[in-house]
């Protein structure tokens, strides 16, 4: 096959790398990643992979994937089906082929597939010699047996010549599409800075998977993808982690408060956690804590001490934080808590992605203990909602639950880097020293917020706590009419953010038949596959929600455009059910999966059909 | 006594009195309550440290301990319950330029927040935990706690509790604390300058206080505070000096083989130069963990500051770690982050 010869010109193609953990299949597919990135293609990755560190090799336990979704047009998701598929053994084959595309390319690594291996995947015969997989391009490479030949000649061992089999086939995909090598190459400059003789076995089998690609009859056709027409500006890749905690670092410096995080690892929140310790020239200060509840806890000091307070975790770990969340609420403190949800309940599956905190962020305290409840929506995003959240909280003296989820947290995309000076301005209500109408729980008028009185000013000592207190001077009160006064000033000091968040926009007409309604990390499905529909032609709309407690206020106006509402989420029915509460004019119908999977577009266009 | 090093805390450019530490609420605890005169102990002790009054900060957890902040006059904080160290651990990170105390009992701190107890200590933040020891869970009236001595009867216990106590100065040590002091409640002298020294210590230090529960644990540590038997079962530890204690200053401690043994002046030829010489400095914990440990019937329970030793504390090394990152890196503003790594432009 020649390169001239045999191009396809594609919108978008879906690769995804899979193998056993270990395999270096995360790695394969950020380098392709990143290559496409720099060539100009919009992108959205899913990393998918086990909860054990290295399951039992060429079990389906132990299968790690990466899929990436390249192309010109937007990219909204990772892709519904795989169109190139790279399988390092046969379990990594079996898990996967269900989500590859009738027709697609499949490479496998041919010299992982023998009996043991085949049988360990539960394969009765191999799938490379019986007809299981006509109707797929399959391309059997001798991918160990070449990398290992290809290496022989630095002097390099089997073992270590085996771990770089995942460059071998980032070589053959970088042929598909007939791409340069200097991008990851560069990369490997940097990463092996101290041990050149990996730059130079790497870069070998990178060019010895290619080359291997160029004489490979079975391969089939060249793709070629257009650079995709994007806004103009200065662009990067981004994982929603990376953003969240970019998000916090620029409302850090745009408050002018000091960050403080404290957290505890937990999968797949810990990446935040990660990414914010790198960035102590920021004067970020980062505590990892001994267990979730110091971690909110200690946030709850620093917050009283006046830094923009932070604590991230995952739904476990929210659990863990819930009393805490309700003293924050008592004291009235800004603090963010970043939940990455994943799939529960208890332990769950720590690796998947779930929408199924959302009541738990709610309504997840003792007592009457609102907070406000924001959600992002994409990778790129993230660093958005992050900062909004902070804005929030600072300028109205409340915890914010910020809700991100696995796929977005571990997913990345392009991300158009904004100026900080460009962003929101954030005004926290700090108290003037010596000011003698200070009182703890003296609010403003319009907004509700108290004073933030920061320790070590003069003149402003003062005491607060869990216990309930008296509205204005803060003491300790039991007193009943307080109480109520109390808890309905929390609540209404929480919805009045509502005058301060954008109010909630429309995918489409603002009338319809159908208007689909989802919230969150769904965003990139459910758009979509709304888009798909109407260029089809139906009056259907999307409403998607990142502010969810309190809820926009033209939200009723949105809802009551549409003859059919439809609410999508990886739950059973969170969000529903918080709008029947909140907005009990409508008939909702829903449509729900908690399979730790996102929406596929294809499975949400087939049920958004059935509705008209 | 009263001599200050250097900290980074600011400094009260008046003279400070009692007066400027007390609060407008009504104290709330029985009478006869040893908190009382802890209160009063630390009212003596804040003027004399000198801070500025703005710079002092009270953090507690929930018992009759932790209501201690709202009747001090300084910032303050009442958190929920065990979490006090927790809360504390991320004022004094966040503002290093605070002194921060930690009012805490042995249900806060031994129990629900044992875990942070050990944490703090093993971080060695420079904070001063006061740790109200009165073996009994008060303010939920009267349930045994993880100091009451085995066999209590108490209304979670009524046949006696079955549980081994803590010692908490085993604890502390055991999570390589650097400082550890022991008061009595009737002492306000001896706590008064436990907290001084505490305050002046690098690094987390613990004073314990053997306080009375008049209503739910009455007496509780009679057989060291009760005056007929006080002589001869309380030994004041003082820095460099051997360990001598009795009504008649004539039995002291002395170390043989890896065992304290008590022995008596002039008996079979023991003068002073046989007994342990206290030394609260020394690095190793041995010594002071023998010392912590011992407790009426078979030694007198020792007092004052057992353990301060010398430690980096976290609170300077996240300053110094910080510093040094804004020295070496290239990345001082979050617009420099942004445009790190690998970026490209569309036009």
């Amino acid at each position: 096959m020649s390169d001239q010869t045999n191009f396809i010109e594609k919108e978008d193609v879906v690769v995804k790398f899979c193998g056993d953990s270990g395999d270096g299949m995360q790695l394969a597919g950020t380098l392709f990643s990143d290559a496409a990135a720099l060539l100009g293609l919009d992108l959205a990755t899913f990393p998918d992979y086990p909860a054990e560190i290295r399951a039992p090799h060429n079990t389906i336990a132990g299968v790690s994937g990466f899929q990436v979704h390249v192309g010109r047009k937007k990219i909204e998701t990772s892709g519904d089906f795989v169109d190139i598929l790279v399988a390092m053994n046969p379990a990594s084959l079996k898990s996967n082929l269900k989500w590859t595309r009738p027709g697609a390319t499949i490479i496998v690594d041919a010299d992982s597939f023998d009996e043991a291996t085949c049988k360990k995947a539960g394969y009765i015969t191999n799938p490379l010699e019986d007809d299981s997989l006509e109707g797929y391009n399959l391309v059997k490479a001798p991918v160990t047996m070449l990398t290992r030949n290809a290496l022989q000649a630095l002097g390099i061992d089997n073992k270590t010549a085996d771990r770089t089999r995942n460059v071998f086939t980032l070589g053959i995909i970088y042929h598909i599409f007939s791409w340069k090598l200097d991008t990851t190459v560069n990369y490997f400059k940097t990463k092996f800075k101290k041990k050149p003789e990996m730059i130079e076995a790497n870069k070998l089998v990178l060019e010895t998977g290619y080359s291997y690609a160029d004489t490979v009859e079975t391969l089939g056709s060249s793709y070629h993808i257009a650079k995709a027409k994007m806004p103009a500006g200065r662009y990067r890749n981004i994982t929603g982690n990376v953003a969240t905690a970019w998000g916090f670092l620029a409302a850090a410096e745009r408050s002018g408060r000091p960050l403080f995080l404290g957290s505890y690892p937990i999968t797949p929140a810990t990446e935040i956690l990660i990414e914010l310790v790198k960035h102590k020239s920021l004067g970020a200060k980062v505590f990892q804590a001994e267990d979730e509840i110091a971690g909110i806890c200690s946030a709850i000091g620093a917050s009283y001490t006046g830094s923009l307070a932070l604590t991230s975790t995952s739904g476990p770990g929210l659990s863990l934080k819930s009393e805490a969340i309700g003293l924050a609420v008592m004291t009235e403190l800004p603090l963010v808590i970043v939940n990455v949800q994943r799939g529960g309940p208890s332990t769950g599956l720590p690796t998947k992605s779930e929408q199924s905190d959302l009541m738990q962020a709610l309504f997840g305290r003792n007592g009457e203990a609102p907070c406000v409840v924001i959600a992002a929506s994409t990778p790129a995003d993230c660093f958005n909602y992050a900062y909004e959240s902070a804005k929030i909280a600072l300028e109205h003296m409340t915890p914010v639950i910020l809700l991100t989820d696995g796929s977005l947290g571990n997913g990345s995309q392009l991300f158009r880097i904004p100026k900080v000076a460009d962003l929101p301005s954030i005004t926290p209500p700090l108290a003037e020293p010596n000011d003698k109408d200070y009182k703890p729980y003296k609010r403003d008028p319009e907004t509700l917020v108290r004073k933030w009185a920061i320790p070590g000013t003069e003149g402003l000592r003062h005491r607060i706590g869990g216990l309930e207190k008296e509205n204005g001077s803060g003491n300790v009160s039991t007193d009943p009419a307080n109480h109520q006064l109390m808890t309905d000033l929390r609540e209404a000091k929480v919805q009045k953010v509502a005058d301060f968040i954008p109010e909630q926009g429309i995918v489409g007409d603002k009338k319809g038949d159908v208007l689909v309604v989802s919230w969150g990390g769904t965003r990139g499905t459910t758009e979509a596959a709304v888009e798909e529909l109407q260029k089809q032609g139906k009056k259907i709309s999307l409403a998607h929600f990142h502010h969810i407690m309190p809820l926009p206020k033209n939200t009723h106006e949105v809802l009551a455009g549409f003859k059919k509402i439809i609410v999508c989420e990886l739950n059973s029915g969170q969000f529903v059910n918080y709008l029947r509460m909140k907005e009990p004019d409508f008939k909702y119908l829903q449509y729900n999966k908690v399979m730790g999977l996102p929406f596929t577009v294809t499975e949400l266009v087939a049920r958004f059909n059935e509705m008209f | 006594m009263f001599e200050f090093p250097d900290k980074t805390i600011e400094r009260s450019v008046v003279e400070l009195n009692k007066s400027d530490f007390v609060s407008d609420q009504m104290v709330k605890w029985c009478p006869g309550c040893g908190a009382h005169a802890i209160l009063a102990s630390i009212a003596n002790v804040f003027p004399k440290i000198g801070y500025r009054k703005e710079n002092f900060m009270m953090v507690s957890g929930i018992g009759c301990s932790s209501r201690f902040p709202y009747y001090v006059n300084t910032y303050g904080f009442h958190g929920i319950h065990g979490r006090a160290n927790a809360i504390a651990s991320g004022v004094k990170i966040a503002n290093p330029n605070l002194s921060v105390w930690i009012a805490t009992g042995d249900g806060d701190s031994m129990a629900i927040g044992g875990n942070h107890f050990i944490h703090i200590i093993r971080r060695n933040i420079d904070v001063n935990i006061v740790l109200f020891n009165n073996q009994i869970y008060g303010l939920t009236k009267g349930q045994y706690s993880p100091t009451t001595p085995m066999g209590s009867v108490t209304k979670t216990s009524p046949q006696g509790t079955i549980e081994h106590p803590f010692n908490p100065g085993e604890l502390v040590l055991g999570a390589q604390g650097t400082f550890f002091a022991r008061a009595v409640d009737t002492n306000v002298k001896l706590m008064t300058e436990v907290m001084f020294e505490a305050a002046r210590h690098d690094g987390t230090s613990v004073i314990e206080i053997l306080q009375n529960c008049i209503i739910f644990a009455d007496k509780t540590h009679e057989a060291i505070t009760d005056k007929e038997v006080r002589d001869d079962a309380q030994i004041h530890l003082k820095n460099g000096e051997p360990l001598i204690f009795g009504k008649n200053r004539d039995k002291g401690i002395r170390l043989k083989g890896s065992q304290l043994e008590i022995v008596t002046l002039g008996e079979n030829g023991i003068t002073e130069d046989d007994l342990l010489v206290h030394d609260q400095y020394q690095q190793d914990p041995g010594v002071h963990l023998m010392i912590a440990k011992m407790y009426p019937p078979h030694f007198p329970v020792a007092l004052g500051i057992i353990r301060s030793a010398m430690y980096p504390t976290y609170d300077d090394l996240v300053e110094a770690q910080i510093a040094k990152a804004q020295h070496m890196s290239k990345i001082l503003c979050v617009d420099d982050l942004l445009n790190s790594g690998d970026t490209w432009e569309i036009k």
